[in-house]
């Protein structure tokens, strides 16, 4: 409750100065104009439409990115000469920011979903491979000598004893994926492609209706905050009370 | 003095029944650092040898060797007469380090089921056997816990029963006691003494605590270092029957102690 005061205060104050020196601006609104236009937007669906396109992308961008970006950990980790053989390649593409891509793929997909949900499968790809590789690689050594002495396969010690030791981990490695993926979305949106949340916002600015313009960022804002909160609770609830108890 | 002629007493002692591992020449090298050089030795079956030696004399080593953890870089381990190539289906290791050995994630029967699923047993045939092992180790009532809510000494006990779910022949353990209490440790030597009787397994026990090797052993060996060799065999003249409180009393168990004493003082001087 105490954190909401600061906001609310925030939000308040700007109400206040919007109405007593009356603003008219082209790039400024006051909050009840913008509440007026969010309601607008969920009103005729526009948002809504918008926010499909969005997140559709992002989740689709996501699960390619990140459930590349995990196998290639797994199997990185498990295999540390595939490891050696792939860093160079790895260490080269890894810093070319994902927007960097968003020409190449422009050029091959065009404008639409794929172009949008292979840049964010790119931007998701490296951070998932590194952390889940880190993961395998800080299992305790012990686990290994007793797959050998069991004499586990390569496969039942993944499913058996790998996966499940790294799954908390490989959560929170998604946890911080699927906020990449909404960021990278959105970037690309805004840069170059005609679609969801991020071409509506630039639409709005571009077209001088600020009231519009942040009531599409506050929903922005409202579903990162949602997506994060959302996922939270899911790690809570499956490993906090689960069979780690 | 008996510890006198318990300390010239021959190295590797010759075993009467055929051996069921055997050391020949063994040694094993890192480099230029030497582990283990000129490891003979002969374990008959259902033999309990204990093995003692300053730290860093390549106890574990010794062990990883026989589990086929290790390859050896000269001479050859072998069992029932086969050179060992990596871990064999009965051969168990009791890990110390039971926290990190067990799945924390499955329950007591859960952790004894994977040695079962590593086997291929089909599943009909598995809880019966995971509540068998289970009551062996004395963790019958225990079967739906985690390894997280069993004290240290109750999960070193599901360890056991993991690894009599594989139905060795032979069951290493690398100094399983040593992270536990003192009451905890002597409750756990008189279990393990029953299992392995009860078992007929043939056990290889390595410890720095030399009353845990003399009470527990049919035979101590004793390893130098620098690089890591046996340097005597102690056969322990106890009646199998033992016990705690007579069993370290016994004058022979007092004399061997101060001969193991004698020998570690001086090999880690």
């Amino acid at each position: 409750m105490k954190g909401a005061v600061l906001p609310l205060g925030l939000v308040l104050a700007w109400q206040g100065t919007a109405t007593v020196f009356g603003l008219q601006s082209d790039t400024l609104s006051d909050p009840l104009q913008v509440l007026a236009a969010l309601a607008a937007g969920l009103g005729d669906a526009s948002i809504l439409r918008a926010t499909v396109q969005t997140v559709g992308a992002a989740a689709a961008g996501l699960m390619l990115g990140a459930g590349l970006g995990a196998v290639t950990g797994l199997v990185c980790g498990l295999l540390p000469v595939l490891s050696r053989l792939l860093r160079l390649l790895i260490e080269v593409l890894r810093p070319v920011p994902a927007v960097a891509m968003i020409p190449i793929a422009l050029l091959v997909f065009g404008f639409g979903a794929r172009l949008e949900i292979s840049v964010v499968g790119f931007a998701c790809f490296f951070p998932m491979l590194i952390l889940t590789e880190t993961a395998v690689r800080g299992l305790h050594p012990l686990g290994r000598d007793v797959a050998r002495m069991l004499r586990l396969s390569l496969p039942q010690r993944v499913v058996k004893m790998v996966l499940p030791a790294i799954l908390p981990r490989l959560f929170v490695a998604l946890r911080l994926c699927a906020g990449i993926a909404l960021i990278v979305a959105v970037t690309v949106e805004i840069s170059s492609n005609p679609m969801g949340l991020g071409y509506r916002l630039m639409l709005a600015g571009q077209s001088m209706r600020p009231a519009d313009m942040f009531a599409t960022l506050l929903w922005i804002g409202l579903l990162g905050w949602g997506l994060n909160l959302a996922l939270v609770r899911a790690e809570h609830w499956l490993f906090a009370t689960g069979a780690r108890a | 003095m008996p510890a006198q002629i318990l300390k010239v007493a021959p190295r590797p002692q010759p075993v009467t029944a055929a051996p069921l591992i055997r050391f020949a020449g063994v040694g094993l090298s890192f480099g230029r650092t030497e582990i283990l050089r000129g490891i003979d030795l002969e374990i008959a079956a259902g033999e309990f040898v204990s093995v003692i030696g300053p730290s860093g004399c390549g106890k574990t080593t010794l062990l990883r060797l026989l589990a086929g953890l290790q390859k050896p870089s000269a001479g050859q381990v072998s069992m029932a007469g086969r050179p060992l190539r990596g871990p064999a289906p009965d051969i168990a290791v009791v890990f110390q380090d039971y926290a990190n050995a067990l799945l924390p994630w499955r329950t007591a029967a859960g952790n004894v089921a994977l040695a079962l699923e590593a086997r291929g047993v089909p599943r009909p045939e598995r809880a019966a056997r995971i509540a068998e092992l289970l009551q062996m180790v004395g963790l019958g009532a225990h079967a739906e816990r985690f390894p997280a809510q069993m004290s240290g000494g109750m999960q070193q006990r599901l360890q056991i029963a993991r690894c009599l779910a594989q139905d060795p022949s032979v069951l290493l353990m690398d100094e399983p006691f040593g992270a536990l209490d003192a009451m905890t440790r002597h409750k756990l030597q008189d279990e393990l003494r029953g299992i392995v009787r009860r078992t007929g397994v043939t056990a290889f026990f390595v410890t720095h605590d030399l009353e845990e090797a003399i009470y527990l052993g049919d035979r101590v060996i004793a390893l130098a270092p620098h690089p890591g060799r046996i340097a005597h065999s102690f056969p322990v003249t106890l009646p199998p029957q033992r016990d705690q409180l007579s069993t370290r009393e016994d004058p022979a168990f007092l004399a061997l102690r101060r001969a193991l004493f004698d020998f570690i003082q001086e090999a880690s001087a």
